[in-house]
This record gives C-alpha cells, structure tokens and sequence, in this order.
C-alpha cells in the first residue's frame, strides 16, 4: 500500500496544537545543485537521475526549513496507550520516558486504590515543550486489565475505545464542513507490558496481542526487567519472540511496511532487540559522581540509562528520537484507512452511522 | 582425642557446630577453638565435594559466642542445663552438639548428667575436660562411661525417681521411625517456585523441567504433581512430599483452577480419616498437606483478587504461610510497604494464616528474640538460587546482575534463612496444627455430613408426601377455576 503523504495546516481557535504530518525527511545532503525538482512532496531525492538540470541554486530545499518552522509554531500531539497488569511500572515509566510527571498516577490517583472490577480506560493530558517544540501528549492508562479472577475478553474495553477514536475521527472527516484541523485523539502507540516471568508469554497476552496488533502499532515491552539475569533476559527474549512468530502476531514496527532498505535495516536491527527490556524509576542517586535514574537495593545501583542494566535508553530513542513521526504516520495511513475501509464497505456508502449530534451537524 | 576430633569433623560436615561451655575455663575454651580452627582448615582445603554455607565456618573462626554457665550445685541447674543445650541444638536448626566442659570432680554430677541427657537425645556430644589437670579423667573414657551407664546412675540423688526421662525415649523412638512432611506450593507460573523449593532442601526435585509455551498454556487446566525425597541428617531421616501445582492462574479465565487443589487436599484427608477408622491403623502413611506455601507475585501492589479467594477458600483446610517471590525485585523500602499492605489486606479479607507459635516463657531469651524477629517478618521475602558465585574469594548461592550479587544466604538481602528457619523448627508445630485444627474439623464435618444425609432419607419420605398433597390441592383448585370459566363463556354468548 502506497503512503500518501500531505500536509493538513489550519488551526481552530480553541484547540491549538495540532497534527502536522509533514513529508518524512529525505535521507539526503542537500546538495548545491538538486538535479531535478521533486513532483511532490516526497522529499528532494537527489539520488535519482532524470529530469532537467538546474543551472543554479534555486533555493527548493528551504521548504524544509519552512516546514520545520511551521511545525514549531503549531506543535503536535501524541497519543500513547499503556496497558498491562497492575504493578507492573507502567505509570512509573511513562514518567521516565517524558522526564516529567505525565501519568495518572499524579493527577488524581494515589498508590493505595484498589484494582478496579472491570477494565477502565483513563486518559490524561499534558503539553510539554521542548527545544520551542510543543507537545500534546496523551496518556491512556487501562486500570483492571488481567486482574480479575476472570479475565475473559479483557480486551474488549480497549478494543472499542481505539475504534471510537477512529470513529470520532472519521465522522469529522467526512462532515461537509471540516474543521481546518481535526483533533487527532487516535491512539498512535500501544505499549504492552510483559510481566517477567523469565519462562514464556502468558495466554491473555497472546489473546491481547492477537487483537489488538491489527488495529493499533502495538510495541511489547517486558517490564521490571532488573528480576532477570542476563542470560535469563536473552532466554526470555527469545522466548518471546517465537511465540510472537509463530501466533502471526506483527508488532509495530511491522515487516510488511518497511519502505526501502535503509528503514527495512534500522527496522531489522530494532526488531532483534525487542521486545525491550526496561526499568523504570523516577529517582536519582549519586553513582561515581553522577546524578541517575535508578533503583537503590542493598546490592547495588540499577542504573535505568546504562544500556548494560536495561534497555530502557534504547526504548525511548526508538519511541522519540526516530520513529515518533512514523508512528503517528502508520496510524493515520494504514490503521486508520483500514478502518474506514471496513466501515465503508459495511455501510455500502459515505454516511456514517448516525447519531443525535451528527444529524445536528448535517441540518447546519 | 580421636573420639573429639571424628566428633568435632562431624559436626563440621554436618554444617552445625554449636558450643556449650559448662563450666569450662579459658584454657579448654581457646584449646576447644583451636581444634575447631586446625579441623575447619583441613575439611575447607581438603575436598570441596559439598556444598556448605560458610557463613557458619567464618564465624567459628572468629570468637564464637560462648555461653557460661558458672559452676553450680548439682540439683538445682541439672535440668536447666540440659534444656539449654537442647534448645541450643535445636535453635540452630541441626541437632548437633560439640559440648566442653570441664569434668572436674566438684561439677562431675552436673556435667555427667548433661552429658547423658544429650547422648540420649542422639546428639553428638563431644566432651573435653581439662587433660591433665586432676589427672584421672579423660574424654574416651567418659563418654564411653557415660553412654553406657543407665539411668538408675542417678537414683543416687536423692528423691530422684527417673520418669523424667521419658521425653528422651519418646524422642529416641520417634527418631528412629522417622517423620512425614508434606508441602504444597502454590503460585502463578514463573515466581521461582521450583528454584525455591530446591534452594531450601538443596536437591533437585525437577531434573527434567519442562517448560510449556503460551499457546500450549491456554488449553492446560491446573495439575498436581508430587514428589517425593528421603531426606537424611544425624541419624533422622526426613521422608518429604513436595506438591506442585502447575497450571495454576495460568489461563484467562481461572475460576475453576483452585478446585482442582482443594480436591486434592480433601482428598488425602478423606484417605487418612478411612485409614484411621480402619482395622489395621499400624502404618498409616500421612500424606495431609500440612503446610502451604503460597507464592505471591512480587510485581504488583498487595494480594490479587485470585490470592484472595485462593486464601479464603483454603486456610480453613490447611496452614497458609505467604511467601513473597523474587524479591530482588525490590527495593527496602517496597518489600516494607508490600508486606504491610499484604497484611493488611489479609486482616481484610479475615484470611487465617499460620501463627508462628509464641515462644514459652521459660525458654532462652535468643529462642524468644528469634521468634519475635520471624513473627515480624512475615510474609517472608525469599529469592531461591543454586547457582554458585565467587563473591570475594568465597563461593556463595546467588544470582549475578551487572549492578552486584545478590547473597541468597543474606539476611539482608531477603527473608531465605529466616524461612528455612521457621520451616526447620517449626515443623512438627505445623504437623500438629494441621492434625488437631484442619483435620479434626474435616472429620467433624464429614462425620456430620454423613450423619445428615441418612436423616435426610427419612425426611425425604414425609416431604414428598407432603409436597404431592399440596400438587393435588393445587390441581383441585385450578379444575374449579377452569369450571368457573366455562360456566361464565356460555354466559357471556
């Protein structure tokens, strides 16, 4: 499936941070003389032959800068969804990654609740901003998954609440009057996480994983991995990864979506890594003069950014540092359309299904 | 000095080398500790075929704890003493004694009589006494002496008729038949339950483990299996029963996975109460589960609803102790909190766990300590190993992290001592628990079941009776009321 690449660009006046998906950035140098113009956006790609030559600089690859520029002033935003049993981290390590206090841990909920009946869906909300760079970010959390006695479809909760998402996103698509940006509330990012057990994948975890893989780019961690030696670690990984392999089960970043060969390397070398081992921590102790991150046992420092103890740096670049942007793309491009796809073709037509608020919309 | 020297290595091998100095001067105690340190050497550079902690060795090696016991009249302190050596013995969780003390005539009554009390008990008693000084009296001769001399010895004393060695032939005679124990594990798949149970008896109960896949999980309901291991040491023999449960809160839906284990423990009760009512009641074999080990998952933030149930629907039928698994998962700080949220939790639910037993007002003030530090410690946060590393210079069971070592044998580093502790000496508490409370009241219960239902029978008969009545007095009234309908119809047209 081809990717289409386009700009949305207008603000409404409330919500002010919005989804700019701005073409990928060219593998290349800008070189002084671009040998032929780029048709569409899809990057300057200066490799290729063909096309007129330029008799000098004309100044095309500004639109970068431009770009970069815009997405500044605007921001955007990202939505990620924790899920996994209770007391596995995962508040604490959305913490860690975003060095901040994001999670629902903070804003309305202490450590003494109890485990909810059934599975609950809350999100929070932060801007934080970066380098003159603002981000919306979302935090889904899934209080009571996996811990009842009875964990039948579990799933179901989280399943829906994606589709919702790309529901609510859908109807504003197809309204005659669009919004010049429509908010994104699609979950971009699905961190699943694995409880350390050191044997194998539990049997909800392939049941969740079977589910939800197909809708949402879903990126298995196993979580409070100081409990496992390194040879239990690679062991266990393995482990996982077979299991993974063998119930067809394709985590993000999927293999059949790899555009050329350099992402298809990066992707391989990720993939033999994952899925990541992490600790997370939001103190810091003094360790040979150096204030870190980590956890303080009576045997030691567990250092959570020292990639010899956990692989929780590996994680955060992987998330922010390289692929935030091709998440929010796989989403929009292949989730999202796949589901709007399925819609259509259920409906054998352009309406959506209607609802009180829509027919308001549509007698506008 | 060969008798003390076979002694002394025995007591090494055996891992166990209390002292109990009665009345012993300086010069037996530094002679006692240098043959201690000459056999410790010797057994450390000779062979290295075992497995020993050597926590214990280092500590010989430095200035034991000596307790002294100044001379007294014999009368008064003969009891004392024994029972202080015993509990001695006892306390350090293997029944082995190296005693010294010094045999002179003054204290002959004191030290003999203790002496013989302990021989009796199939202690190992190695006896000292100052070579030389008072010349006649040296240690082959009396131990033979007194090993062989019988109780009557000691009519001499006056008012003394000699029943209180009864608890010595009682013990001598259960030494010999042996003891049963049988522990049940329970606990999610993957909390180390297995590396558990052989770190604490030091075998290896699961040669050929093999570990299932996730897919092959989803189809598996909860099994048991048991397995059995004769244990030795100093002459008791240990025949315990380790019962796993695996398959348990393995599958998505683990309603049904808890039936599977009351089944079983109903079980073994039902076997042992139609052995005991039986005609031959000589060699009933116990196998009632007489202690549960029940794991929980360090990883979340107290007990789970599947704990909870598990717990209330079992700790009236066997002794629950709470184990907290892989406890190097934890920081001090969570292991406190944990704990005190899993207690509180458990005072909750109104979930009965094994009450460690208070210690008896007239024991050793360290046997009281003891059991106040392991009351407080419960539940235990154990990690298991039985791999060996070199940690300066010495070889120790743990596990080895890029951030350090974590010392299985620690009491720092978690609760494993202070659970084999308990284990170890409380053993026979938990078989009596479970005897009088658990099964008494399986057999109650039974019995009144079975009472029940042979009144029920009878019963049975007047209620149908009475029920068919009321069906036909039923009927009646509704062929009246289908007469009064018809009545009315060709009325009404």
């Amino acid at each position: 499936m081809r990717r289409q690449k386009y700009m949305t660009d207008a603000v409404p006046p409330e919500v002010r941070p919005k989804p700019a998906v701005p073409a990928k950035p060219p593998h290349v140098a800008p070189p002084p003389i671009p040998s032929h113009p780029a048709p569409t956006l899809s990057g300057a790609s200066v490799r290729g032959s063909g096309g007129s030559t330029l008799l000098g600089y004309i100044g095309i690859d500004t639109i970068i800068e431009q770009m970069r520029k815009k997405t500044m002033k605007t921001g955007f935003d990202f939505n990620i969804m924790v899920v996994g049993q209770s007391g596995l981290g995962k508040s604490t390590l959305v913490n860690t990654l975003f060095k901040s206090q994001v999670s629902r841990k903070n804003s309305d909920w202490g450590r003494e609740e109890k485990i909810p009946k059934t599975v609950e869906i809350k999100s929070v909300s932060h801007v934080i901003e970066e380098g003159g760079v603002k981000m919306k970010l979302t935090i889904t959390d899934t209080p009571g998954f996996g811990d009842q006695i009875n964990n039948d479809n579990c799933w179901e909760p989280i399943s829906k609440f994606v589709n919702e998402q790309y529901e609510k996103y859908l109807k504003e698509e197809v309204n005659i009057a669009r919004k010049k940006r429509i908010p994104d509330t699609r979950v971009h990012c699905c961190l699943y996480f694995i409880a350390p057990t050191g044997h194998s994948l539990r049997p909800l975890d392939i049941e969740f994983m079977k589910h939800l893989s197909r809708s949402v780019n879903l990126i298995p961690v196993i979580a409070k991995s100081d409990t496992l030696t390194p040879e239990e670690k690679s062991e266990f990984k393995q482990r996982v990864r077979k299991e993974l392999e063998v119930c067809g089960i394709e985590v993000y970043p999927q293999k059949e979506f790899d555009d050329d060969i350099e992402d298809k390397s990066d992707n391989d070398k990720i993939r033999e890594v994952m899925p990541f081992a992490v600790v997370g921590s939001d103190k810091e102790y003094q360790v040979n003069s150096k204030r870190v991150l980590g956890r303080k046992t009576a045997w030691g420092i567990v250092e959570v950014e020292n990639l010899n103890h956990c692989e929780f740096s590996l994680l955060r670049d992987f998330i922010i540092r390289s692929h935030l942007q091709d998440l929010k793309e796989v989403t929009h491009n292949i989730h999202y359309e796949t589901y709007r796809a399925k819609r259509l073709n259920d409906n054998g037509g352009l309406h959506p299904i209607s609802t009180a608020a829509d027919t308001q919309e549509s007698n506008l | 000095m060969s008798t003390f020297y076979r002694g002394t290595i025995e007591s090494i091998l055996s891992s166990c080398i209390t002292v109990w100095g009665g009345s012993c001067t300086d010069y037996n105690r530094k002679a006692l500790q240098r043959i201690v340190n000459h056999s410790c050497e010797r057994c450390k550079s000779s062979s290295s075929q075992f497995v020993q902690p050597p926590a214990i060795w280092e500590e010989l090696l430095q200035e034991p704890q000596w307790p002294r016991y100044h001379s007294a009249p014999p009368d008064s302190k003969n009891e004392n003493c024994g029972i202080r050596a015993e509990f001695i013995g006892q306390v350090s969780g293997f029944p082995g004694l190296a005693c010294g003390g010094g045999v002179n005539e003054s204290e002959d009554k004191t030290s003999s009589f203790v002496l013989h009390r302990l021989l009796s008990r199939g202690l190992s008693v190695v006896a000292m006494s100052q070579s030389g000084e008072k010349g006649k009296v040296r240690p082959a001769e009396l131990m033979e002496e007194y090993s062989a001399a019988p109780p009557s010895q000691f009519t001499e004393a006056a008012g003394y008729v000699g029943f209180a060695n009864l608890p010595n032939q009682v013990h001598r005679k259960s030494v010999k038949k042996g003891f049963e124990f049988t522990l049940m594990v329970v606990g999610e798949s993957g909390l180390g339950k297995s590396t558990l149970i052989n770190s604490l008896f030091l075998t290896d109960l699961y040669p050929e483990r093999y570990i299932p896949g996730a897919a092959e999980k989803i189809e598996r309901t909860v099994q048991i299996e048991a397995s059995t291991v004769e244990i030795e040491e100093r002459g008791v023999k240990l025949r315990l029963t380790v019962v796993d449960t695996p398959g348990y809160g393995d599958a998505i839906n683990s309603q049904d996975c808890f039936k599977t284990i009351i089944q079983y423990i109903d079980n073994q009760f039902e076997r042992y109460l139609h052995d005991e009512s039986g005609l031959n009641r000589r060699h009933i074999v116990d196998n009632r589960v007489h202690c549960c080990f029940y794991f929980i998952s360090p990883f979340g933030h107290g007990l789970k609803p599947l704990d909870v149930e598990f717990m209330k629907a079992i700790h009236s039928k066997v002794n629950i102790v709470p184990v907290i698994a892989k406890a190097d998962t934890l920081t001090l700080k969570e292991r406190d909190r944990l704990k005190r949220r899993i207690l509180d939790e458990i005072s909750e639910h109104g979930i009965r766990i094994y009450q460690l037993p208070d210690a008896d007002s007239d024991e050793d003030e360290e046997f009281k300590e003891q059991t106040r530090v392991l009351k407080a410690s419960i539940p235990f946060a154990v990690i298991g190993s039985n791999q060996l590393i070199e940690v300066k210079g010495k070889k120790i069971r743990g596990r080895l992290y890029p951030w350090g070592v974590v010392e299985v044998e620690n009491p720092e580093h978690n609760d494993f001592l202070k659970l084999r502790t308990m284990l170890v000496t409380h053993m026979q508490d938990l078989q009596e628990v479970t005897q009088d409370l658990h099964y008494e009241n399986f057999r109650s219960e039974r019995l009144k079941r079975a009472g029940r239902a042979v009144e029920e029978e009878g019963m049975d008969k007047d209620q149908i009776l009475l029920e068919k009545e009321a069906e036909l007095r039923r009927m009646q009234q509704m062929i009246a009321q289908m007469q009064a309908q018809m009545k009315m119809k060709p009325g009404d047209d």
